[in-house]
């Protein structure tokens, strides 16, 4: 299980827009990725292509989320998605 | 041949084939289950292809729209097809659950959950109710929600419109508007006045006519006539020649003795104010700033706020233009200013008091409008929405003039804005009755139903009485501080021909209103004198009621059965 932190940049924190082109993004990886509250319960993460998960996550500009992810190529691939959580979309 | 009848909102006489708004989809009934003849598998089968149809649907509209709605469909889009959505959904499935029950049940519990979260999110569930019923309704094989599309132009018959569809409305394919709800001033009757499209509202009957039908309507008669025949024609075609000989406006207002009232253009874009600017308006007595915030999720930044107010400025340079600041909350919610979960959102923090829960965002709006007008020409005025008091009123004058914007003014639609007009004219400029909200507080009857239309007239004697007061109190208070105050109007009082007059007789100097309206309020206003417009206005103040106050009126100005209103 590869893990990755990040912390979200956007403005108006984990919804709508950003939320929108981070769980296509998700979608479009061959991989199952999870999203969470640092700290809490991996049994928690949700589905990170759920645009309406991110929503209920309800993480705000500056909380820290984890992602998680099995299988070849996770650790790029958590890569890339973080980036994306890191970048602010509404600057 | 039957006939209904509602009130006339917006006048003209048209034939044409009824196309139904679909409504909101019928919620499929609790324990719904699938039968024998199917299975789970074929279901969510159903199902995700439902959910795949809805979703290419959502994202042919998001390309189609514009940047900004553009991004909001773009995410219902994804709504449509979303994987945790799907999963609980398919969970019911295979409990026996149909999938019209089962997307509906799902739906509800994310709707519930966002709720939960309150503010903004709470402000999504309305995108997560509409998949839904995007995704019932393609199950079901119904049409979508939202307005048709027809080849042939047609009449719209809805229970109401939402500020939303009017942005989707085709006004050359739509012939007229006709709802069994919605009051004189609701939004079909507000967006019917903008197109020139004859407007009837208020018309219980109208649900059970049939798509296909072919109606008249008299939009200034308040009446709709199914299957109309030789009479109805003769009307119709009548009104061709009546609105092409109502011509232009030239540009002055004024009594038939040469007493000026400014005829001004209520406007929401650039765009608005060059059309308002060609149809002769004499400056924009309105400028709803919301037009630069509506459907944002943040609030615009200072460069392309000063630009949009810039080119409303840059259409009537060396005319008045009468900025409105942000009037958010109630019936136009903007998720980062307003809360969707008050329970009276009408009575709660919206338009000026949005300024005290979030402060920081009517600064910023001044400043960008103070660095638009000190780049273009315009003689530009400001105003608050909603002032109640004198010490907002004061406030709200000693924000504008720190910003160098030497002409604020407030809007007068609270009662009690109305009744202390001296004390609030002592600290700004001038004020705007917003007829529409002062009815709706005066009469305390909410504008969206059209079960209160009756109340919800600006005719009623209670709210010119209002209308009055605010004139005498801007009068004394000119005496006392030997400066200038006008009143003027801006709601869709002014853009009744006949209720124009009794306004101007009641002392309103500035009348402002959809620029369609322009040329018959000019006509009408020059057919009488000023003297004759204060007798008409003692008439409607004296009357019993709205309707008597009207039809007195309206009998004293023969020239409104020549133009056919």
């Amino acid at each position: 299980m590869s893990e990755r932190k990040a912390t979200v940049a956007s403005r108006v924190g984990l919804h709508a827009r950003p939320a929108a082109i981070f769980a296509e993004a998700a979608g479009e990886l061959p991989l199952e990725v999870t999203i969470s509250l640092d700290g809490e319960p991996a049994e928690d993460a949700m589905d990170a292509s759920s645009i309406l998960s991110l929503m209920g996550l309800g993480a705000s500009h500056g909380d820290v989320v984890v992602l998680r992810a099995d299988g070849d190529g996770a650790e790029e691939a958590l890569e890339s998605l973080a980036k994306i959580l890191e970048t602010d979309h509404d600057a | 041949m039957t006939k209904l009848t509602g009130v006339g909102v917006s006048p003209g006489r048209v034939i044409g084939p009824v196309l139904q708004m679909p409504g909101s989809a019928r919620e499929p009934l609790q324990g719904e289950t699938w039968g024998a003849d199917t299975t789970a598998e074929a279901e969510t089968v159903r199902l995700k292809a439902a959910s795949k149809a809805v979703q290419a649907e959502l994202k042919r509209r998001a390309d189609a729209a514009s940047k900004d709605a553009s991004a909001v469909l773009e995410a219902t889009a994804m709504m449509a097809a979303d994987p945790m959505l799907l999963k609980s959904a398919t969970k019911l499935i295979i409990a026996g659950t149909t999938a019209e029950r089962a997307v509906w049940e799902a739906g509800s519990a994310v709707a519930e959950m966002l709720l939960s979260l309150g503010g903004y999110m709470a402000e999504r569930t309305q995108d997560v109710h509409d998949v839904r019923a995007r995704l019932v309704a393609e199950l079901r094989g119904l049409p979508a929600p939202g307005i048709p599309t027809s080849d042939v132009p047609f009449i719209l018959a809805a229970e109401d419109l939402a500020p939303a569809d009017t942005a989707t409305l085709d006004a050359t394919k739509v012939l007229g508007l006709i709802t069994s709800s919605g009051g004189p001033q609701s939004h079909t009757a507000i967006l019917a006045r903008a197109l020139g499209l004859p407007a009837v509202v208020a018309a219980p009957g109208v649900e059970a006519i049939e798509a296909g039908t072919e109606v008249y309507v008299d939009g200034a008669a308040g009446s709709i006539i199914t299957g109309p025949g030789d009479e109805e024609r003769a009307l119709a075609a009548k009104w061709v020649e009546q609105s092409a000989a109502l011509g232009t406006f030239n540009g002055t207002g004024a009594t038939a003795d040469g007493h000026l009232v400014p005829l001004l253009a209520n406007v929401g874009s650039g765009k608005d104010a060059r059309a308002a600017a060609a149809a002769g308006a004499e400056g924009v007595g309105l400028l709803r700033t919301e037009f630069c915030f509506l459907d944002r999720e943040t609030e615009p930044g200072p460069d392309e706020q000063a630009a949009a107010y810039r080119e409303v400025f840059d259409a009537f340079p060396g005319s008045k233009v009468v900025v409105r600041t942000l009037d958010a909350g109630a019936d136009k919610p903007l998720p980062f200013l307003t809360d969707a979960t008050e329970p009276n959102p009408a009575l709660g923090v919206r338009g000026y008091r949005t300024g005290s829960v979030s402060p920081g965002v009517l600064t910023r709006q001044l400043k960008a409008i103070a660095r638009a007008a000190a780049e273009s020409e315009a003689e530009v005025w400001v105003m608050a929405p909603m002032i109640s008091t004198a010490s907002e009123a004061q406030a709200f004058g000693e924000m504008c003039l720190a910003e160098g914007l030497n002409r604020p003014g407030v809007m007068v639609e609270v009662p009690s804005a109305a009744l202390t007009s001296e004390a609030i004219l002592q600290h700004v400029g001038f004020a705007s009755l917003g007829t529409n909200d002062l009815t709706q507080y005066t009469m305390a009857a909410d504008r969206q139903l059209g079960q209160l239309a009756v109340l919800n007239d600006s005719w009623q004697p209670a709210v010119l009485q209002l209308v009055k007061h605010t004139v005498a109190g801007a009068e004394a208070a000119a005496a006392s501080t030997t400066t200038e105050k006008p009143v003027g109007v801006c709601g869709e009082a002014a853009a009744d021909p006949a209720l124009a007059v009794v306004l101007v007789g009641l002392g309103v100097q500035t009348l402002s209103m959809s620029a369609r309206a322009l040329p018959t309020v000019a006509a009408v206003l020059a057919s009488v004198t000023r003297h004759e417009a204060q007798e008409l206005a003692a008439l409607a103040l004296a009357a019993t009621t709205a309707e008597q106050g009207r039809s007195m009126v309206r009998e004293r100005l023969p020239i409104l059965e020549t133009l056919g209103q």
